[in-house]
């Protein structure tokens, strides 16, 4: 069984931190099928349209009938262990680190047999077991089985933590602690077995419900953090940015007004300055030290979390200036993604559909509820995935996209 | 003849005869700004971003951009800010008379009443008493009111919001009417965030102080500093804002000269 991941040993500050590596990251454009998946936490092969068969690995032409009509369905992953191997000696860096590593050979119930990550809950073969694409360190599919049902602590094994960017004995950044969501993710991650969690407030005049209840939480600590001032930006980095294991950045400026509904564009420039350049300013000051952190031993830095909105996808015109200003974030998210990935620190980017908060207030429910988007979120850091889209409307949207974007722009368009 | 009594400010200023007093608050990101209900439009806060700092960006020279809106930091106000001057000669800071710029302050200490209650609300009565001890407020005087406000340092405390708003010190409606109607002041000046008290929103008209200002063509200033440093009279204000077309207000430096054996310090 998984010993419980105990809180990590103060590192000894004479070592050197250990640069971060990462597990081979090439990929055909076929087989990234599978990460496009893989980041939404899904596991799908491709099946024949022609004659049903199930691919692995992923390829061009049906491995039975050699039709080219291969399409990516979901896969429960049940199947059996058939054999095992502890590696001891990678040609890789990343495998060399980790060493002994375990893997397996899965008959899938579907069909293939695939070459697995093996947790090392899973009984040693024959045995029944379930397989998971994950994403690894590369930010890459990678297939994990797991034990047929789930064991006690399951999620400390050592080789599923590399996928994984579990909060817990991990120190946390919430970037905005004023508003309901920002005080959910809080005491989500208190829950979760965080660290700590930095707090962070602007204009600290303009007192916010709730905040003083967040300071009064041992765990938790309140730090001044305005993303609209380089400056304050800069001073929370120098202070805790090399302390900083997971950064979640929840802070944004929402209006909602399409173009014509609001004079001038003093609000979209609100908007932008916190929810696009507010992004650019927390990553130059504090993505540096979270790179540089990657493989900073149990509890290293491990996660970069924008919360964006599924406005990024297609424009809402009613909140059409925080819809463009959300899409210019996600951009910036897809850069900040390619830049940290020789790290291993996972960008993971959330696309909440509306959220119950006043400026949602004359939206249609359904609505997140700030506490179910919180827990999604620490959800999404402990499974892996970085790709999440929480909610009924987020996945909705989420499908219609995928189909077909026109129809999508013309159908938010009324 | 007038060159001599140039002459003689020089000499003044260079014997240290006449002090030279910066009521000016440093402009900087955290320099709290008016708080207005979100859905409004909002007046910027002051930000800075390095241009270059003797390196890639500019190898030699050392600059910043700035953004901050006319009413950010010490500024002026100018009587076109608020409707009831919208429609005065000369109202905007380009166009208003530049000797304005250059007059005499008096300076209403309401320390001690002001650190008593934060709402702490100047009247005529109290004028008249200030007028008893130190002479008549003169026309075309700036009055300021010291509050010793800009000593909180602390951002939370100067702004001082509770759930019901802002209480800061300012003065009360018939103050603002006396000292237009009956003293001709220039203008009123203030250590606090606006000329206006905290809760003048609620007066009857609402901010009475930019209202009845601004109306006759009066002048405000806000975020004063060092108004202790000031004598209850003889003090010069120059305090000229940018000259921005048709501007409302604008940050600015304001000075003060002081008689040397006047000055607080
Ligand atoms: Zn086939």
């Amino acid at each position: 069984m998984t010993a419980p991941l105990e809180r990590p040993r103060r590192k000894n500050p004479v070592l050197r931190t250990r640069l971060p590596t990462t597990p081979p990251a090439a990929r055909s454009r076929v087989a990234l099928g599978l990460t496009a998946a893989a980041a939404l936490g899904r596991f799908e092969l491709q099946v024949c349209r022609d004659c049903g068969a199930v691919q692995y690995p992923p390829r061009e032409a049906c491995h039975a009938c050699l039709s080219e009509r291969l399409d990516w369905r979901a896969q429960d992953g049940a199947g059996e262990l058939l054999a095992e191997t502890v590696l001891h000696h990678g040609l890789e860096l990343y495998y060399r680190e980790r060493v002994p590593w375990r893997i397996g050979t899965v008959r899938l119930d579907c069909g293939p047999a695939v070459v697995a990550h093996l947790h090392g809950d899973c009984p040693a073969p024959p045995a029944r077991v379930r397989v998971r694409a994950c994403l690894d360190r590369a930010g890459q599919a990678a297939l994990f089985a797991i034990p047929e049902k789930d064991t006690p602590s399951m999620a400390d094994d050592r080789q599923l933590r590399e996928m994984t960017c579990d909060p817990q004995h991990r120190k946390i950044l919430v970037t905005d602690g004023k508003t309901a969501l920002g005080q959910a993710l809080v005491r989500a991650f208190v829950a979760a077995g965080a660290e700590l969690v930095w707090v962070g407030h602007a204009e600290p005049w303009k007192r916010a419900p709730g905040l003083d209840a967040l300071a009064a939480l041992p765990q938790s600590t309140l730090v001044p953090l305005d993303l609209t001032d380089a400056r304050s930006v800069e001073n929370l980095a120098a202070a805790i940015g090399g302390k900083v294991d997971i950064l979640v950045n929840n802070a944004e400026h929402h209006r909602t007004f399409g173009i014509e509904a609001r004079r001038g564009i003093d609000a979209a420039r609100a908007e932008m300055d916190v929810n696009y350049f507010g992004l650019l300013r927390l990553a130059q000051a504090f993505a540096p030290a979270l790179r540089a952190r990657g493989a900073d031993g149990a509890a290293s830095a491990a996660a970069w979390v924008n919360v964006l909105s599924i406005f990024a996808l297609a424009n809402f015109p009613p909140h059409g200036t925080y819809s463009a200003s959300k899409a210019a974030a996600h951009s910036a998210a897809q850069c900040l993604r390619a830049e940290m990935r020789g790290s291993g620190v996972r960008v993971v980017n959330v696309f909440p559909g509306p959220i119950d908060d006043e400026w949602n207030q004359l939206l249609l429910p359904p609505k997140l509820a700030p506490g179910g988007l919180a827990n999604a979120i620490v959800a999404a850091l402990r499974s892996g995935v970085e790709d999440v889209y929480p909610g009924d409307v987020a996945q909705d949207w989420l499908a219609r996209w995928r189909d077909n974007p026109k129809a999508l722009e013309r159908e938010v368009a009324g | 003849m007038s060159a001599s009594v140039l002459s003689d400010l020089v000499s003044g200023l260079a014997a240290g005869r006449i002090r030279v007093i910066d009521l000016t608050r440093t402009l900087a990101p955290e320099l709290p700004q008016i708080v207005l209900p979100p859905e409004l439009g909002q007046c910027w806060p002051f930000r800075i971003e390095e241009v270059s700092r003797y390196d890639e960006r500019g190898p030699a020279w050392y600059w910043n951009n700035f953004s901050c809106g006319e009413h950010t930091g010490t500024h002026f106000d100018a009587p076109i800010h608020w409707v009831s001057g919208r429609d005065l000669p000369g109202n905007s800071v380009d166009t208003l008379p530049v000797e304005h710029l250059v007059a005499p302050a008096c300076v209403v200490d309401c320390s001690a009443e002001a650190a008593a209650d934060a709402d702490f609300l100047l009247t005529v009565d109290f004028l008249r008493a200030w007028e008893a001890r130190h002479g008549r407020i003169p026309p075309r005087a700036w009055v300021l009111m010291r509050t010793d406000w800009s000593k909180r340092t602390d951002p939370v405390a100067y702004q001082n919001f509770d759930e019901s708003g802002q209480h800061t010190p300012g003065p009360d409606v018939e103050a603002v009417k006396f000292l237009v109607h009956e003293r001709d002041v220039l203008g009123f000046g203030s250590e606090a965030i606006g000329t206006d008290a905290g809760q003048a929103a609620h007066f009857r008209p609402p901010y009475p102080c930019h209202y009845f200002m601004h109306g006759s063509g009066r002048y405000g200033l806000q975020c004063l500093t060092n108004l202790d440093r000031l004598p209850p009279t003889g003090a010069v204000l120059i305090c000229p804002p940018l000259k921005i077309r048709q501007g409302s207000g604008s940050p600015l430096r304001v000075l003060a000269l002081v008689a040397a054996d006047a000055a607080g310090v």
